[in-house]
């Protein structure tokens, strides 16, 4: 209940501020929202299975988030960034539907 | 990664005996990361609705520029094609107009056949005589159909030009040929091979021997028949021509 208040917090947060995203975090911040959304997805999955950890998602999170920035940064430096994004992108997309699946499964049955 | 979270795999004892995290405290930092996953969320998407190309990497820049060039390709392929479609069909228009000038020549020979064009040429001159009426219309029709067997090509009787769908009938003092009374003496004429058509009509037995016994028939062959009497076409009420518009036969 908290996490959810959390993000609705952050939503409307941003919704006011209207933040700029600095110019060195653009390549980054989309991939980085997208490898959170798998950790939440994941989260979601683990809370419906009855094994969520608060811990575990924390830790999850940020080392999604590190990583999936890391990685496109390492492919920014090689020369392959975009290419290493969009293989990023699929990866987590796939887990996020599987995870979505799963979910699925847990709330309808089906 | 989120498997983790999914399905954490270390045993319960292992948890939290290396390092202890408040429950209370991770849930406030998981809170707190949501919050910042919100806020980063929304910034994203106000970025990107916002930017436009000057905020792309050169590669995604090059990759664009290739799309377009492609898509380029592609439109350009589809508008040759198109534009070779459109000659073939506007060809296919001026083929039309063609036929249809080149219509007159072939049309003067169908009206020839259909009775609307007149005739000149080789052919016989049959001339009935029958003083008392005596010959009827199936006699004419008998002399008709011989000739179209023998080759006519033209036939007119007495001022009625002989098509295929004339029709002959017997009337008071004579013939009705296409609703025109005909009496006695009768003229056919016809053109087309002279000496088949008079071998055809006198032959024994055929056509003149059949005459009645008051009639009788002289068939004269002809260096130069003129079939003058035309056959008046109506307009089609229900038929269509199938494929272009031309012109009416008449």
């Amino acid at each position: 209940m908290i996490p959810a208040l959390g993000l609705v917090a952050g939503i409307v947060l941003g919704l006011l501020l209207q933040p700029a995203v600095p110019v060195w975090a653009q390549p980054y911040l989309p991939i980085a929202v997208v490898a959170a959304l798998d950790a939440v997805f994941g989260a979601v999955r683990a809370l419906l299975d009855g094994i969520f950890d608060d811990k575990v998602f924390v830790v999850s999170f940020l080392s999604n988030v590190f990583v999936a920035a890391f990685i496109v940064y390492l492919g920014d430096q090689l020369g392959v960034g975009s290419q290493l994004s969009t293989g990023v992108v699929v990866v987590l997309g796939i887990r996020i539907f599987s995870n979505a699946a799963a979910i699925r499964r847990h709330l309808f049955r089906a | 990664m989120s498997e983790d979270a999914a399905a954490p795999a270390r045993p319960p004892s292992a948890r939290g005996s290396r390092i202890h995290w408040g429950g209370r405290g991770s849930a406030i930092l998981g809170a707190l990361l949501l919050v910042a996953l919100g806020f980063a969320l929304v910034a994203q998407l106000r970025q990107n609705s916002a930017q436009g190309l000057s905020a792309l990497r050169q590669s995604d820049l090059v990759r664009i520029l290739d799309d377009v060039g492609g898509r380029r390709d592609r439109l350009a392929a589809e508008a040759s094609d198109l534009q070779a479609q459109q000659r073939a069909l506007a060809g296919g228009a001026t083929g039309s107009q063609a036929a249809i000038h080149a219509g007159p020549a072939p049309l003067g020979g169908l009206g020839r056949v259909g009775g609307t064009a007149a005739a000149t040429g080789p052919g016989t001159e049959v001339f009935v005589t029958d003083p008392q009426s005596a010959v009827r219309s199936a006699q004419v029709l008998d002399l008709v159909q011989e000739l179209r067997d023998a080759g006519a090509e033209a036939i007119q009787i007495g001022s009625v030009r002989v098509v295929a769908s004339t029709w002959f009938a017997d009337a008071a003092g004579g013939v009705s040929v296409d609703g025109t009374i005909l009496r006695p003496p009768y003229t056919v004429l016809a053109i087309g091979d002279s000496q088949t058509m008079a071998t055809a009509l006198e032959i024994p037995g055929g056509v003149v021997a059949s005459l009645p016994d008051r009639a009788a028939a002289t068939v004269a062959a002809r260096e130069q028949v003129e079939v003058t009497a035309l056959h008046a076409v109506r307009a089609p009420r229900y038929a269509r021509p199938a494929t272009t518009a031309r012109p009416s036969p008449s």
